[in-house]
């Protein structure tokens, strides 16, 4: 790819305050950046690293609560801290474009999509309605969207994810801006739907030679997109260098603690012989009220002390098998058995010791936590209900529950979950799982809203207290390196059915089921060439979706699914 | 649009539902007033039989189930039966003040409503600025006061001082719609000062409240000027809560005006109510509480029909 060397946004001394607790805080803490015509940078970091908000400031905008409070941003010339507010809002939409994490929420869904496209280069009068309708579809055609003159006309909501995340990125093509700030634009999209709108920016950005900001946590992400990449820690830079070198040789500590993350591993146990399952689940098919099925023939079992990850793409009905499990919807045909018994299909019809027996541990600890109840009630009330302790033996019981999960009890005992960072909030989620004494825990995406580092530490504690527990988990994820990681066995599925199901190193050993397969060589990984690689061997049009509906029940691996 | 058709069903369903129950309670709420009706139309002079006479004139000596479903029967027909005061027919009775109320309801329903979203959208525009904080004194202060107080100092300026427009407002047969509009002007500037704050906080409020939302910032990144961000992509959103709003405050408009028609003279059902009350004319009451039922359960029925359709998930289903 050509480059020019011309210098397209220079970023120098940026400091960013926020305001929280009746007081300005510095978020930025001097941050500089230098962005070339055509060139793609990866800004990458933990959430609360200031990413978002140096894409945001590169437009010269402040999100509410923030002000720039020092420092320069010039963007071709023009130095955007002092221009006036008509200045810089004339450069948003046509000069510098912003691609949204969740395109779901960014589009306006009383708009149809083609109108929400139009109209930054109709307000900019660069186009009239019907060019920028035509141009909007001939975008829609190369990012490879289904129907490009039909999907347009559409409102949001009738339009899936991951298309619609490639609708923002034509979107923010629509007036050919010089640069695209894309704020982790994938991370809310299934690793088959990532694929193709990886595929689609990274051909876009090429074709018209745009700069581009890349803002992800995903490092195996980033070295797909980007030339350079600039690791950023609380408001600071760590390090910056080609991606190449980043890569292969990070200097600074911090950066090697990220790249060492993916080293988690576990020794797999194999099934007990002659034992019944703790908890089976048989022939299940369930649905929502008056909806279409959604499990359609789901069994499995988990055994003792074991770990079975349960993975699919969202949809594929994993979180309502969990709620089948726990008696939350009843199941229309099958059961779920306990040690060999058949528990009641509604949890109301459950005796406290079979409701003790399976806990659930929640993917956002932050909406699963009452935020107005102190720790020390939150895990004390399952320990009340299930064992009816009181008083001092109470309190002991709670102390001995954070201790369990590492948090300090005199510290943590009369907290609320507010004042706790996002992993010691999974935490309690955890100490009020444990509180139950259960023998069986369903984890449902517990560390998917959890940074890398953070989350590794929850699946590390979650090891332990399995060892000294003897707990078995139903682990939900669609994160195939968490799996590697942690599980035993693996079950795959696909529009409410089990497709495959076996021991990990089974599932991860060709040959594997077609969908298993998909699933598989979707995941990114650290080698930049993995994309174009991939794309090579599946041809560019068959990527993502378009992969996974080419798969034919007929098909003869379909056929020999393993059990 | 099948599902919609469906949605506006059920809710239809539900509103005559309440409509009956509340018929329900209307009628023996009445019942259960202490007095002798026949007693009452009669005087303290009447003799045994009269009274004996008259309870069987009026039904009074059937059980309440039958007279209950009698009078239900009527209603469905809008026959109310006739006063027992005048003898008059109540529909004739009231129909016309009825439309008399309605009349001066729509009339400062039309101003107010616009008004209000305008002002509603543009403080949330100007949000935290001298413009805001004004336009929200100025309507609480005029939501606060009392309506008579506010009529008699309406008129005092616009009547009594500059003359421009008359204090009372009797309707008489003959009157021109100009005429007529220039009669009422006065308690439908005042309805218009009492209902007007409170659809425009909701405005104001709905819209602040989307404000947050990622599609309003993508907007504002893809280079809207602010008035259009409020009134092409925030608005369209907020109708839902608005609409509610405005439904609350048409039906205060219908049911609430008795002090407002009692201070303008304003011959409207209100004051019919009122009158009927003090004379123990029970089958106007009995009316006219079912009217205003009806009122309130068709004016909730249309704002959810209207969310309904405000919402594009609905209006275009997947």
């Amino acid at each position: 790819m050509p480059k020019s060397k011309d210098v397209l946004l220079e970023i120098r001394d940026l400091q960013i305050q926020g305001y929280s607790d009746e007081q300005w805080v510095d978020i930025i803490k001097g941050v500089d950046l230098t962005l070339h015509r055509g060139e793609v940078l990866g800004l990458i970091g933990e959430s609360g690293a200031g990413k978002s908000t140096i894409g945001a400031a590169a437009m010269g905008y402040a999100r509410d609560g923030t002000r720039i409070s020092g420092g320069s941003i010039e963007f071709d010339g023009m130095e955007l801290t002092t221009a006036s507010e008509s200045d810089r809002r004339a450069l948003r939409g046509s000069r510098i474009a912003y691609v949204a994490q969740s395109a779901a929420a960014s589009f306006n869904p009383a708009h149809k999509l083609i109108d929400q496209h139009t109209e930054a280069p109709v307000q900019y009068r660069l186009k009239k309605r019907m060019e920028a309708q035509e141009d909007a579809i001939e975008l829609y055609r190369r990012l490879r969207l289904p129907n490009p003159e039909e999907i347009g006309f559409r409102y949001p909501h009738q339009v899936s994810g991951g298309q619609l995340q490639r609708a923002m990125t034509a979107m923010a093509m629509s007036c050919r801006p010089d640069l695209i700030i894309f704020d982790e634009p994938t991370t809310a999209l299934d690793v088959t739907t990532q694929i193709e709108v990886l595929a689609a920016i990274r051909d876009i950005v090429d074709q018209f030679n745009t700069a581009a900001i890349y803002i992800t946590h995903d490092l195996a992400v980033v070295a797909q997109m980007a030339d350079t990449i600039k690791v950023l820690l609380k408001g600071e830079e760590v390090e910056e260098a080609p991606t190449k070198e980043m890569l292969d040789n990070p200097k600074e500590d911090y950066t090697k603690s990220l790249w060492a993350v993916r080293s988690l591993k576990r020794e797999q146990k194999v099934r007990p012989k002659d034992t019944t399952p703790l908890i089976s689940v048989r022939n299940v098919d369930a649905a929502y009220s008056s909806g279409a099925k959604v499990l359609d023939d789901v069994s499995f079992d988990v055994y003792e002390g074991m770990t079975v990850a349960v993975v699919g793409e969202s949809g594929s009905g994993k979180s309502t098998t969990a709620r089948v499990i726990t008696g939350l919807l009843p199941p229309m045909k099958g059961d779920v058995l306990f040690k060999g018994e058949p528990f009641p299909p509604d949890y109301r019809n459950r005796t406290k010791d079979q409701l003790r027996q399976c806990q659930m541990i929640y993917q956002m600890a932050d909406t699963a936590l009452n935020p107005k109840v102190q720790i020390s009630e939150i895990i004390g009330r399952p320990a009340q209900f299930y064992h009816g302790l009181k008083g001092a033996a109470l309190k002991s019981r709670v102390d001995e529950l954070l201790d369990l999960i590492e948090l300090e009890p005199s510290k943590y005992y009369n907290r609320y979950p507010p004042e706790l960072s996002g992993g010691q909030k999974q935490r309690i989620g955890i100490a009020r799982a444990l509180a139950a004494d259960p023998t069986f825990i369903i984890c449902d995406e517990v560390t998917s809203a959890l940074d890398q580092l953070v989350a590794e530490g929850i699946l590390r504690l979650l090891n332990r207290l399995q060892k000294e527990l003897n707990l078995a988990y139903m682990f939900i994820t669609h994160d195939l390196a968490t799996v590697r990681a942690i599980a035993d066995e693996v079950v795959v599925m696909q529009h409410g059915k089990v497709v495959e199901q076996g021991p990990k190193t089974d599932m991860f050993t060709p040959p594997h089921h077609p969908y298993t397969d998909l699933l598989l060589s979707s995941v990114p990984e650290m080698d930049p060439d993995w994309l174009t690689t991939l794309l090579e061997e599946r041809g560019v049009d068959n990527v993502g979706e378009a992969a996974s509906s080419n798969i034919k029940p007929g098909d003869a691996k379909v056929q020999g699914t393993q059990l | 649009m099948g599902d919609i058709l469906g949605l506006v069903g059920k809710r239809l369903g539900i509103g005559l539902f309440i409509l009956l129950v509340i018929s329900v309670i209307i009628f023996f709420m009445v019942e259960l007033l202490p007095g002798d009706i026949a007693q009452a139309v009669l005087g303290q002079g009447a003799t045994e039989e009269n009274l004996a006479a008259l309870r069987k004139e009026m039904g009074l000596d059937k059980p309440a189930i039958i007279r209950y479903l009698e009078w239900l029967g009527g209603a469905v027909t809008l026959d109310f039966g006739n006063s027992i005061v005048t003898g008059e027919r109540v529909t004739t009775l009231i129909g016309q003040r009825f439309m008399n109320t309605l009349f001066l309801a729509a009339y400062a329903a039309v101003i107010a409503v616009p008004l209000a979203i305008v002002l509603g959208v543009l403080v949330a525009l100007l949000r935290y600025t001298v413009f805001d904080r004004v336009a929200n004194v100025a309507t609480l202060t005029s939501i606060s006061s009392p309506e008579f107080f506010l009529g008699y100092i309406l008129i005092l300026y616009f009547s009594v001082n500059w003359g421009m427009f008359p204090a009372i407002a009797s309707l008489s047969q003959d009157m021109t719609l100009p005429e007529l509009l220039h009669r009422t002007f006065l308690p439908a500037l005042t309805l218009v000062l009492v209902v007007t704050a409170h659809m425009m906080r909701m405005t104001r409020a709905a819209i602040i409240n989307l404000l947050a939302s990622p599609y309003i910032e993508m907007a504002r990144l893809k280079g809207t000027p602010p008035w259009k961000v409020i009134v092409k992509h925030a608005l369209p959103n907020a109708w839902a809560p608005i609409i509610n709003v405005v439904a609350l405050n048409l039906a205060y408009l219908i049911t609430g005006v008795v002090l407002v028609e009692v201070v303008f003279v304003y011959p409207g059902i209100g004051q019919a109510l009122v009158d009927s009350v003090s004379k123990r004319d029970f089958p106007v009451v009995q009316a006219c509480c079912l009217i205003f039922a009806a009122t309130f359960i068709l004016l909730n029925l249309a704002a959810d029909v209207g969310a309904i359709l405000t919402n594009p998930r609905l209006r275009h289903p997947k």
